[in-house]
């Protein structure tokens, strides 16, 4: 072969590899998801130790998110929600009050709660680690929330792709400047369970 | 005397100032105290159960003190027309700011529907519940006022002083127990 041809063969099995890869990406789709808050299959809730003898628990109502996944390339996933933390709601409005004001979630000054996300490792089975900042009442620190699979599909009614997942990670009050719950009540646990429809 | 004069405040009503004025003094310290309080505190429930039963009571007297005021004699204001034209308004003022505060408060206790218990004797129940951000709303409310009603309590107070040390009128003395009315 003459050098002509050597560069003509060369650049066509270049531009075959590049395009197997792009058509790859492509077939495996992946999606953006947005969270069903229209539907409410969304949920963001805290439990929390009263006096060291029994759960709290409470969620935030008005919160919203997307993610991007891809089950063939579970690593490239990302997350990102957004909580409007006065929307706080453990069922006793005096005891809303008291956690919105300034011992605690301080919402007059810090009414938005944000986590971006930046990287997530799969930990097979379904599981994953998801690695983010998250930045409540003016601190942003680094939180690892576990995850959990829980299913995918089309639903019975609609054209987009839904999928869902539950998210769980602890965090220290004094970790975002609160006061401790006391002895016992130092740690606040989140579950966020959210179903995305695909954009 | 039970009832008022033309020239003086009867026995049910100067009771009823009195009553009202220590309640609500006591009732702004302790208002002003029982927010700050610990939650491990063994006050935390207490004090602020004791506010809100007082708070209720107070209404009901009020209301009572109120009716009492429309159906007696008004002992004639003193001072310059100015002075009583003040003195109307800021009486006007003190009654409303109390309407105004008791409702605000009864809105953050029974904002999620809950009744609130006047000393285990017995239990208002919620009305206007459930808004979005009625606990907040009506706290902010219910502090603010509380602090308006202070200031004009103080004006209404120094305003009592000044017609007893610098008029030398009866105005003070007539809402009092002691002799010459």
């Amino acid at each position: 072969m003459n050098t002509y041809a050597k560069k003509a063969l060369r650049t066509l099995i270049t531009g075959l590899a590049l395009s197997t890869a792009l058509l790859t990406t492509n077939s495996a789709m992946a999606r953006e998801y947005q969270f069903d808050i229209k539907g409410a299959h969304a949920f963001i809730q805290f439990q929390i130790k009263h006096l060291g003898f029994s759960w709290l628990s409470g969620r935030f109502n008005k919160f919203d998110g997307t993610f991007n996944w891809d089950a063939a390339n579970p690593n490239a996933s990302s997350v990102n929600v957004e909580i409007d933390v006065a929307s706080l709601d453990s069922m006793h409005a005096e005891r809303d009050k008291h956690l919105r004001g300034e011992d605690y979630l301080n919402v007059d000054k810090y009414p938005q709660a944000t986590f971006t996300s930046t990287s997530y490792t799969d930990q097979g089975d379904g599981k994953g680690l998801l690695k983010g900042n998250l930045n409540l009442r003016g601190v942003t620190k680094e939180i690892a929330i576990d995850v959990e699979f829980i299913g995918a599909g089309k639903s019975p009614w609609g054209a987009g792709l839904h999928a869902g997942f539950r998210g769980t990670v602890a965090l220290k009050l004094e970790d975002f400047g609160m006061r401790s719950m006391g002895p016992g009540a130092e740690h606040v646990y989140m579950t966020l369970d959210v179903e995305g429809i695909s954009k | 005397m039970i009832k008022n004069s033309e020239h003086s405040y009867g026995l049910v009503a100067k009771l009823m100032h009195w009553l009202m004025a220590l309640a609500v003094i006591g009732l702004f310290a302790l208002g002003l105290y029982m927010v700050e309080l610990d939650y491990y505190d063994r006050l935390y429930r207490t004090l602020p159960h004791i506010h809100k039963s007082i708070g209720i009571l107070l209404f009901a007297v009020l209301i009572g003190r109120l009716l009492w005021r429309r159906f007696n004699p008004q002992p004639k204001p003193q001072g310059s027309p100015a002075e009583r034209r003040i003195a109307h308004w800021v009486h006007m003022a003190l009654y409303l700011l109390m309407v105004a505060i008791m409702v605000s408060g009864y809105l953050i206790s029974t904002a999620d529907g809950r009744a609130i218990e006047v000393f285990n004797w017995f239990e208002v129940p919620a009305t206007l519940a459930d808004i979005d951000g009625q606990e907040d709303i009506a706290g902010d409310i219910h502090e603010w006022l509380a602090w308006t009603l202070i200031a004009l309590v103080a004006l209404h107070a120094l305003a009592a002083l000044k017609h007893h040390f610098i008029d030398k009128d009866n105005t003070l003395k007539r809402m009092t127990f002691f002799k010459g009315e």
